[in-house]
């Protein structure tokens, strides 16, 4: 995950509060989903930014999985990420988030 | 009438030792962890020069493997060579460090690369059996230096050191002893973009035969900035290349869209030229030592070599119509706009929609060129295959459309994409890769059309949160047609005796 960013989640969870927040992904891939889930999870994997070390535990979801899918608008998920749906190997991100959820996930 | 796409360079240039003193995975590595693995790791992996000119890739790239044969090829492709292959190719080159460090010192012209006597003189040996080093360019190679001198400008005024198999063999001086825009880091920036630039320039005229006193314009598109701390991406890397590459009657300018950069450019050429402001643009751009072994850790982590270790260059040359060459169609323009809105669905919408206005379906376009980057780089650290993703969303785009059945979506990626080839050096993978090959398609009438499409992330320069992109297509010459006469000298003429007679009327009736 840019550094950039693992700065920015921290920043975020320390001024809401790590139970408050949850991490809302994109990536096209599901290693990187899982990269960045284990980022804002169990800290950097890659040990080189901010939240190196870090075990904030945050809830995170790929927006295609059902958690995220079931709470947004069908018409709006229609529009903006149905045809990257089509594309993506959804089972195979599900298959890379859940157990890091379920491994370091703090408040689920 | 629109321009056409008369001719392109692409060059590698393998840059090893660069990869580990100034990609900025590992700059930001040793400040952030000085005594990693990694770094101890990083030089037993990388490629020896005969190693990368036989990658299929870089084969692809400067033109010696089409496309179609690369993805016969099964990946990953890094542990296999092509035979025969050749440091020279039909669009280019792949240049190896050692050379390119003298020409570094040949696009300096304020005295800021200093060589070290011995690497200096037996480089220049080499060199004189280049085809494209003549003597005004060999005159631009300095007197050598002691070594203890280069040492002395690295430890004492901060001059960023050049190293060649790992030795010491000069270094870029800072070009102000205070403007942080001008220090050493900047110029080897800037100088080698210029260079990798000036490597494509030189090789578009030399192998496209043109005549360098043609050109009238250059753009450069690629992503450094030049200038001074009074204003810092001042520019203009276009004219210094111009410069170097004997472009006498040349100007130019930068144009700056991160990824999508050569899109633009290339749009903003084919303008120039269809509007008659001149009739030869070079759009160009050297490569990025930054982005040199940018997922190092991830190909060491899976004990693959570190494929990021050249830089990338290239030039095309837009001309006003021969009746031959493939054109620039500028009425089917593609554009991200403000208003389109970040997910990738809109943004491959808004580029590729640009079909409507010629009521064409996806499928009317034979190939599309998105970004090329090499899937060998970018999988084993878990970005997957970007050009792959990019047709999937093409084609399920057209399948929204209505323009083929989710069934085809498969074979659609097949038919209309490729296997990417280009290295990720930001820019020079986006679209513009293919053009080399799609003219010689279109001119063999292997494909009638495609689609050249530039995507950038301008969110990382933290000014807009927006995406962009812009595309446009190339499509087989129509004919050169004169520019018909609207009225003829009988019509003008008789309307002058109607004119008169009128008068005369108007007098009697008075």
């Amino acid at each position: 995950m840019d550094l950039e960013n693992q700065k920015r989640v921290k920043e975020f969870a320390d001024k809401y509060g790590a139970e408050n927040i949850v991490v809302v992904l994109g990536a096209a891939e599901g290693e990187a989903a899982g990269l960045a889930a284990e980022t804002v999870t169990n800290g950097d994997p890659t040990f080189a930014g901010p939240l190196t070390g870090v075990q904030l535990g945050l809830s995170v979801f790929h927006v295609c999985e059902p958690e995220i899918k079931d709470e947004i608008d069908e018409a709006v998920y229609d529009e903006q990420i149905s045809m990257m749906e089509m594309v993506l190997d959804v089972d195979d991100i599900i298959n890379e988030m859940t157990p890091i959820r379920e491994d370091y996930c703090k408040y689920l | 009438m629109n321009s056409v796409i008369k001719g392109t360079s692409y060059v590698l240039v393998h840059v090893p030792d660069m990869v580990i003193h100034n990609g900025t995975t590992q700059t930001t590595e040793r400040t952030v962890n000085p005594n990693s693995e990694y770094l101890k790791q990083i030089k037993d992996h990388l490629r020896s020069f005969e190693q990368v000119v036989a990658y299929l890739p870089n084969q692809t790239y400067i033109g010696n493997l089409i496309p179609e044969e690369l993805g016969k090829y099964e990946q990953p492709w890094h542990d296999k060579n092509l035979d025969n292959a050749d440091r020279f190719g039909k669009y280019g080159e792949i240049m190896p460090q050692d050379e390119f460090i003298i020409l570094m010192q040949m696009c300096d012209v304020f005295d800021l690369v200093k060589l070290e006597s011995s690497f200096l003189e037996g480089t220049k040996k080499k060199l004189k059996n280049h085809p494209l080093f003549d003597d005004d360019l060999m005159q631009r190679i300095k007197a050598g230096e002691d070594v203890a001198v280069i040492k002395k400008y690295v430890e004492e005024e901060h001059a960023e050191p050049l190293y060649h198999n790992g030795n010491l063999v000069g270094c870029v001086k800072r070009a102000h002893d205070l403007d942080v825009n001008l220090n050493a880091h900047v110029m080897h920036e800037n100088l080698v973009s210029k260079a990798s630039n000036v490597l494509a320039l030189l090789n578009l005229v030399y192998k496209n035969n043109i005549n360098r006193e043609d050109i009238d314009y250059v753009i450069d598109c690629s992503e450094e900035a030049c200038g001074d701390m009074n204003q810092r991406g001042g520019g203009n890397f276009a004219k210094a290349c111009a410069e170097v590459a004997g472009f006498v009657n040349a100007t130019g300018s930068d144009t700056r869209g991160f990824c999508a950069g050569p899109t633009h450019a290339l749009i903003e050429a084919a303008a120039l030229v269809k509007a008659g402001v001149f009739r030869n643009v070079v759009v160009s751009a050297g490569g990025a030592t930054a982005k040199l072994g940018m997922n190092g850790k991830d190909h060491i982590k899976k004990g693959l070599p570190v494929l990021e270790d050249v830089l990338g260059g290239f030039a095309v040359l837009v001309s006003e119509n021969d009746g031959i060459n493939p054109e620039i169609n500028l009425d089917l323009v593609g554009r991200h706009t403000v208003g389109t809105g970040s997910s990738p669905q809109a943004v491959i919408t808004s580029l590729v929609s640009s079909l409507d206005k010629a009521g064409m379906k996806i499928t009317d376009v034979d190939k599309y060129s998105v970004e090329m980057q090499n899937p060998d780089v970018t999988k084993p650290a878990g970005a997957g295959d970007v050009p792959l993703a990019n047709y999937k969303m093409i084609g399920a785009l057209a399948v929204k459309r209505g323009d083929i059945d989710k069934k085809d979506l498969a074979s659609f990626t097949e038919q209309h994409g490729m296997q990417g080839w280009a290295p990720t050096q930001g820019h020079i993978p986006s679209g513009v890769p293919y053009i080399g090959f799609c003219r010689e398609d279109i001119l063999e009438g292997k494909i009638k059309n495609t689609m050249i499409v530039g995507k950038g992330s301008l969110f990382l320069g933290r000014m807009t949160n927006l995406f962009d992109g812009v595309s446009f297509i190339i499509e087989a010459n129509k004919g050169k047609s004169e520019p018909q006469s609207t009225i003829s000298e009988d019509k003008i003429k008789e309307l002058i005796a109607q004119a008169l007679k009128n008068f005369a009327s108007n007098l009697m009736a008075e």
